[in-house]
Parts: C-alpha cells; structure tokens; sequence
C-alpha cells in the first residue's frame, strides 16, 4: 500500500505481470475509489461546465459520458476528466463529473470559482461513494449476472443508475485499460457486498484484483495519457494528439484562444509512443536524442507485459515525430535505440 | 548453495568466499527476499570481467515493472566471471536465487569488507524487522 494524493492506494496485490495479464485476459478489478466524483444540481448544468471543458459537454444526450481536458486561462491543462450526463433510478437526468485524485481540491476550486450566480451547486461525494472498474473481455459478463442492466447493453463510454446486487449503483462502459469492461459507482455502505460479489465470479473465471502498478502498464500499452505525466498546466491540448477531446467550432470556453495559438506554432513539442530495443523501460524524464541533439524527454515508460516490450509515451520536437523515426533515449547514462511507434500500442481484440 | 553458508550485505547481496588457487574469489548474487521485493523482473545489466568493484558500490542494475534498483558489491576486487545467461532467464532468480541465479564473480583485492556481512540469521533478522 503506498500515499497516492492523501488515499492509501494498493499498487500491486501480487505480481503487477499477472495482474497486467488477468486483465487483458480474463478480468481486473480496481479500487478506483481515490478518483474525485463531484456531483451537481441546479439548472442548465451543461452549458456551464460546457464553459470549462475543452469538448462539447452542453446538449449531449443523457446517457452518454464524454471525455475531456479542462484548461486555464493560459491553455494549460488542469485535468482530464469524464462528464456523466445519465438518468438517476427514477429516470430523472443529472450531472455528475469524475476527475483525478490529485486534482480534485483544484478542481473543486475552479469550478466553484466560476459559478457565479448560475444557481448551479457542486456536491463532492468523493468520500461517501466508492468507484470499482471492472475491466477484461469476461467483466461485462461477470457484472451481468449481478446487474439489472447488462453492461453490454450499454453502448461504449454510456452509463446508467441500476441495481447491482440489489443495491443502487451507476453503472457506466468506460474504463482506463484498453479492455472492454464497467465500471461502478455506488454509496460506501454497498461497495464491499458489490466487489465481494464480482470478485467472486471473476475469482472463477481466472480473474481478480489488480492494483495501481497493473493500471498503469494497461494504460500506456493503451497509449492513454496520465495527468502528471502526459498531461499537465505547462502542456498545451494542441500538444496531446487528443484531438476527439478538442471541440473548437462554434464554441467559447476558458483557454480556447491558447489552444488556437498552440495549434499554429509547430515548434512545440508533441506527444507520441516509442517503443525501445530490449527490455528496459525508459522512465519519466529519460531524455531523448537525434545524432546527439535534444529533441524530447519522456513522460512515461514500461515493460509492456503484453506486448513484451519497452514502451514510452514522450514528448519530442515534430520535426521527429513520424512514425519510425528513429531516435536515443538516455536510460540512467546509456544509450537505447528507439522509434516513434504508433498509439495506442494495443487495441483489444 | 544452502543460504545459510552464505554472508548477506544489508543491501540484499549475498557472497559465497572460496579459495581458488590461492586468491580468495566471491560468488554474487542477490537474496530471494530482495527477489522477492522487487517482483516482475524483467531486465539485468551487468558488468564485463575485468572491471574492478568496490564494497558497497554499484557493479550494475536490476529492474522491475515498477522500479530500477541499484546491486551493489559486498567485496572490493575485480570481476572475474559474469553469469551473461542470466539477463535472458531472469525467472532463475525465482528458483534458484543462491545457486544458478549467481550474478558476478569477483576475485578479492582484500577482506575488509567481510566483517560488515551478516550471517543467513542475522540478515533474516533484518528482513523480519523491515
């Protein structure tokens, strides 16, 4: 168990390769009950918030879930975060955003610092609700047993409010791994009976719990950005390559202008993958060379346990960012030949 | 090799001391705790024969999923041999942490160092005691 913004966190249960591979190949469950859940009431909710995120969040239909980056005045990223518009039990929409541990206090601020007189109220349910991610082509299946709704009756990144194991839950198709899988919102008072429930039938199917180490090889061989690393307030959204996640047309939010001014200056570093020779992984801030020039620094890297490799996520000058260009990473004082790979490095079946 | 006949450094190293034609050379390896510990290894550098060691320094690195660690020499000498299979076949270190999972060789350039080592039961005593 280790500090992870304040919440003692389980990085690993056993081994991080097995619980890297019993998610890819079976199911992963996940305490990801540090990630913030704000919640809100009021009028026209969406088009405020649609005021602070980088994609369009006003007038999306309920029962969807968007991702999106919100940014400061000067661009800079202040977090990644999903936007749930869904239908309480009783049919009735509301609004509820999840965001990272580590941003959650910040975010809280500048979401009640531009409230105004909207009318709107943000409620912070972060440490009443727990959050379980059920990941891996057998999640969904274990769920629906337990479930009034069967996740795969949920198209991808959609989400409801049903009753598993009896008790009121959201349950949405999202998930941070690259698999296919859930995940489930519910009351602290429900959430052991729930994850005894589902790790019992995932215990039986070959899967079980994965800790915070297994989440973050799965993200990177998903090539998913992580905020702190990929994603930060010195890092612009034109940087990202997430470009489904920018939303520019007929639109005004907070740090839109910096984000056009971003897009026309292509001197700025930009994010990619590399995959390394060999099996040791780069790490954060491991710099990166072309015939011995600076032209990048990574932000992540790992042993990719499915894909048997070293992987990175980096960001490099473009004049080198196409695909297999070939370039050096400095690992601990020694060189290791890499190239500019595609993102994400895996895709589930 | 029976771990009990071996000296442990208190950074998780061990050492097997024999004569070897009137020169005093240690076999190297790392403890199955720190094996252990580290979990998931997936990469091992090493260094090359000839290249002298100090007690307490770095002779190279093992790494992990989730972490690099430093291996660091219990003797002062020089590398005589080096276990080059084990970067391929790191799951020795699993089995076979005191024997076939040896790592360097070193011929000793003196002894001062040995009286710093534990025995097999003081370092289960440290490792006990976190």
């Amino acid at each position: 168990m280790v500090d992870f913004a304040g919440w003692s966190m389980p990085v690993q249960y056993s081994s991080i390769i097995d619980e890297h591979h019993r998610t890819r190949n079976s199911i992963g469950m996940f305490d990801v009950s540090h990630m913030g859940r704000l919640y809100f009431s009021g009028e026209a909710i969406d088009k405020f918030l649609d005021t602070l995120t980088t994609r369009r969040v006003a007038g999306v239909e309920c029962g969807k879930i968007r991702y999106s980056l919100m940014t400061n005045d000067q661009g800079g990223i202040l977090d990644d975060v999903l936007v749930y518009h869904l239908p309480n039990l009783s049919g009735t929409p509301f609004h509820m955003m999840v965001v990272n541990a580590s941003n959650r206090e910040k975010i809280v601020d500048w979401i009640t610092a531009h409230l105004g007189d909207s009318g709107i109220e943000l409620d912070d349910r972060t440490n009443s609700t727990a959050m379980i991610a059920v990941q891996g082509p057998k999640a969904n299946h274990a769920v629906a047993a337990l479930s009034e709704t069967d996740p795969d009756s949920l198209p991808y990144y959609t989400g409801t409010t049903t009753k598993i194991c009896g008790f009121e839950a959201i349950l949405s198709r999202t998930g941070y791994t690259g698999e296919d899988g859930c995940e489930i919102i519910c009351e602290n008072e429900y959430a052991e009976a729930i994850w005894s429930a589902v790790f019992d039938t995932a215990q039986s199917v070959g899967g079980g719990a994965s800790g915070l180490a297994a989440r973050d090889t799965l993200r990177l061989e998903a090539g998913m950005p992580l905020y702190g690393h990929e994603l930060s307030e010195s890092i612009n959204p034109a940087q990202t390559d997430l470009k489904f996640a920018i939303q520019m047309k007929d639109r005004q939010f907070i740090g839109r202008s910096s984000i056009l001014t971003a897009r026309k200056n292509k001197s700025l570093p930009i994010r990619v993958g590399l995959e390394l020779e060999g099996r040791r992984a780069a790490r954060e801030e491991c710099q990166i060379f072309k015939d011995d020039v600076k032209v990048g620094v990574v932000t992540s890297g790992t042993y990719a346990p499915t894909l048997e490799k070293s992987i990175s996520m980096a960001y490099v000058d473009p004049a080198f960012s196409e695909l297999g260009t070939e370039l050096i990473v400095d690992i601990r004082g020694k060189s290791h030949p890499a190239r500019i790979a595609k993102v994400p490095f895996y895709k589930h079946p | 090799m029976n771990p009990e006949e071996l000296l442990f450094a208190e950074t998780h190293e061990w050492a097997h001391i024999e004569e070897q034609g009137g020169d005093k050379v240690a076999t190297i390896g790392i403890s199955a705790n720190a094996v252990e510990a580290l979990t998931d290894l997936v990469y091992m550098e090493l260094p090359a024969a000839g290249v002298a060691v100090t007690a307490s320094g770095s002779f190279g690195e093992v790494e992990s999923v989730k972490a690099t660690s430093e291996m660091y020499s219990p003797v002062d000498g020089e590398v005589v041999e080096v276990n080059t299979s084990l970067p391929d076949n790191l799951e020795i270190l699993n089995t076979d942490p005191y024997g076939e999972g040896w790592i360097i060789k070193v011929k000793l350039s003196n002894e001062d160092s040995l009286a710093k080592l534990m025995d097999y039961v003081a370092y289960q005593k440290q490792c006990e005691e976190g």
